[in-house]
């Protein structure tokens, strides 16, 4: 996928001024709030539930290699064959690969997002092959030739008009505003590519060590669908995917469809175990999984480390003030809200995401709602750190934080400093008592005013109350 | 080095584990998945594992008979398409297809399901109270494209059948097959779909309705 996050700056101020984007955003605004807590009150120990479920993800984290090749030798006993992908580059050319060699032209894709981390659609097309998207959000962007902006609700930028103008002329068909009546013709319209594609493509949800299976869960029934009819099945996730057990599984995914969409379970939970059988009447002919590093394996042994234990359930960007107001596609890259704050620049590299790690208040919503406790406020400051000590900040920042610095070593400077600077923040406010601009932060004042600060500095406030 | 090589050696290097392929270690993953350990559930609670069931499935938008006996099962099959309007032929579960269909007036195929089926039946490996989940195993006799591609999916449940929770099912499946099958479908009422402006439409690319007959 096309790496914007380098103008994630630009591109806010663009969705903050896009009318419609902002329509859309207010509407998407509490609805998965409120559906996640309301399911979450059904379970009393959730927070016990919780420690479990990070326990677990920390567990198959700390002796990855192990738990990979539990998976591998597993899968490749039950006739999966087993790939590994160093970078996302060769996820494409491995799965170019593996159609060419069986005449694979038509596939159709239930949801991954580590392929659009390799921008998989576009690769597969140059090499001459058909891929469709099928779950619902991700068709309709892909007729709209736009990435996703939400992990598990792609099209959430996307009003019922823009999806109803979008197939009526895509399709040829007359515009209609019925929401059930546009999911229909999206049936319609995929129904005949399930039943011809050759090749099936899905994402990966969770790896089971202990059976060498893949685990996806879904709600549209297209997950099932591409795993099922095509005779070909490709799966493809990151290595950090794996979890030891079926026990484990059903702990973690608990607290997956809660987090995620508010669902006590989603209406599918499909466990692949190689292919067809001898005497099934259906499944695939042939079964692949593709493991994907591609920056994971850089995150092991760091801080950063704790952000693998990831399950990709949205909640953090759900409840990110900053991702209601701006949507996913300002983050520029695959991952948005407070999660993709901390993978984007982790997986491809920091100077080209410099942004990202600052775009948030730290008010502390993603860590609380995070099933798997990843300290995610905690993790913005760590890259925020890195990214200053490596020099990487703009001049005029890394010079206010030193002089900032300077001061606050030296209290009586500070002292002086601060007293200055209220005088003349009160002499720049007017009468209203209101700075409508302050040199140097226009970006802050551009949405709103700063009150004046009161005369006294909290220094001689403390003073006086102690004398 | 391989792909899979360079990965696992930068994956061991960024763990700061010692030597180049796990010894111990692996021994002690081993041991944690022979250990099948369990991890904490839901306080809540319910008496009777059955009407969990029924009101959860229902909760999930599947409907619900029940019957005394699987005599009465085909019978009760027909009143529900009748009742529907649906039509009265569908695709079967070879494993179903000894039952009394066409007593009945129903028309069943046994055989794998094709895109232009509009109703499938099919049985259950088990089900899980917890959720008013269905868990289906495929397999020669229980294909699995019978319980998706028809727009109407009818399942039967043998409430002797119906366990707690998934770790249930799961040890089930350990204790009566050798490994899992192909695939292993929990199937939790009807398809659906939220992603045009997070509108919950009932049948998306999967059945529009999913009805349930317990029997026993």
């Amino acid at each position: 996928m096309l790496l914007t996050s380098s103008s994630f700056k630009r591109n806010v101020r663009r969705k903050l001024a896009d009318p419609s984007l902002q329509r859309n955003m207010k509407r998407f605004g509490g609805r998965f709030v409120e559906a996640r807590a309301a399911v979450m009150t059904e379970v009393d120990n959730l927070e016990e539930i919780r420690i479990a479920a990070a326990a677990i993800r920390d567990r198959s984290l700390a002796n990855l290699d192990s738990y990979l090749m539990e998976f591998e030798a597993q899968a490749q006993a039950r006739g999966t064959q087993v790939h590994w992908a160093e970078t996302a580059q060769d996820v494409n050319r491995i799965l170019i690969g593996i159609a060419r060699a069986n005449g694979v032209r038509k596939i159709v894709k239930s949801k991954s997002m580590v392929s659009e981390e390799s921008g998989l659609n576009d690769a597969v097309a140059a090499a001459g092959m058909q891929a469709i998207e099928t779950d619902l959000g991700e068709y309709i962007l892909q007729l709209a030739e736009e990435p996703p902006s939400h992990i598990i609700a792609p099209a959430i930028h996307k009003s019922v008009e823009e999806v109803a103008e979008l197939f009526s002329e895509k399709h040829h068909t007359p515009r209609q505003t019925d929401i059930p009546a546009l999911c229909r013709e999206a049936r319609e319209q995929l129904r005949p590519h399930f039943l011809s594609a050759d090749m099936g493509v899905s994402g990966g949800n969770f790896l089971i060590a202990e059976t060498g299976s893949v685990v996806i869960v879904t709600n549209e029934g297209n997950g099932r669908m591409v795993t099922t009819l095509p005779r070909i099945h490709v799966a493809i996730t990151g290595i950090e995917k794996v979890l030891p057990t079926l026990n484990d599984f059903s702990t973690v995914v608990r607290l997956l469809t809660r987090s995620a969409t508010g669902q006590s379970i989603t209406n599918y939970v499909s466990m692949l175990t190689g292919p067809r059988r001898d005497g099934d009447r259906d499944g695939p002919e042939q079964s692949h999984i593709i493991l994907v590093d591609s920056g994971r394996s850089r995150l092991l042994g760091t801080e950063l480390q704790q952000a693998l234990r990831c399950i990709r359930c949205g909640a953090c960007m759900n409840h990110c003030p900053v991702y209601q107001n701006i949507g996913g596609h300002a983050y520029g890259w695959v991952y948005p809200g407070p999660i993709g704050a901390v993978l984007t620049p982790s997986y491809v590299g920091l100077e080209n995401a410099l942004d990202l790690p600052q775009a948030s208040t730290l008010c502390g919503a993603c860590q609380v709602v995070c099933p798997v406790k990843i300290p995610l406020p905690e993790l913005m400051r760590v890259l925020r750190e890195k990214s200053f000590r490596q020099g990487l900040r703009p001049w005029h920042e890394r010079w206010s934080i030193l002089l900032w610095r300077s001061a606050a070593e030296r209290p009586w400077l500070y002292a002086w400093a601060t007293r200055l600077a209220v005088r003349v923040l009160r002499r720049l406010a007017g009468k209203d008592r209101l700075l409508h601009r302050l040199p140097g932060l226009d970006g802050w004042t551009e949405g709103r005013d700063m009150p004046a600060p009161s005369s006294r500095t909290f220094r001689d406030l403390y003073r006086k109350r102690h004398s | 080095m391989s792909a899979r090589d360079n990965i696992l050696a930068r994956v061991r290097k960024g763990l700061g584990l010692p030597g180049e392929v796990p010894g111990a270690e692996r021994e002690a993953a081993r041991a944690y998945i022979a250990a099948q350990p369990r991890g904490p559930r839901p306080t809540y609670a319910w008496n009777d594992g059955v009407a969990r069931f029924c009101e959860r499935s229902e909760k999930l938008g599947s409907t619900v008979d029940r019957v005394a006996g699987i005599a009465d099962v085909p019978r009760a099959v027909a009143r529900y398409l009748h009742s529907k309007g649906l039509p009265t032929s569908a695709v079967i579960w070879p494993a179903l297809q000894g039952m009394p269909w066409a007593a009945a007036g129903l028309d069943v195929q046994a055989r794998a399901a094709q895109g232009s089926d509009l109703v499938g039946i099919t049985g259950v490996f088990c089900a899980v109270a917890e959720t008013g989940t269905l868990m289906l195993l495929s397999g020669e006799d229980t294909p699995a494209a019978a319980s998706l591609l028809p727009e109407t999916h009818v399942a039967l449940v043998d409430v002797t059948r119906i366990v707690p929770g998934m770790e249930e099912a799961w040890a089930l499946m350990k204790a009566e097959r050798q490994g899992p099958p192909r695939a292993v479908n929990f199937v939790s009422g009807p398809s659906r779909t939220a992603d045009i402006e997070q509108t919950i439409v009932i049948g998306a690319h999967g059945p529009y309705r999913v009805h349930v007959v317990c029997f026993g």
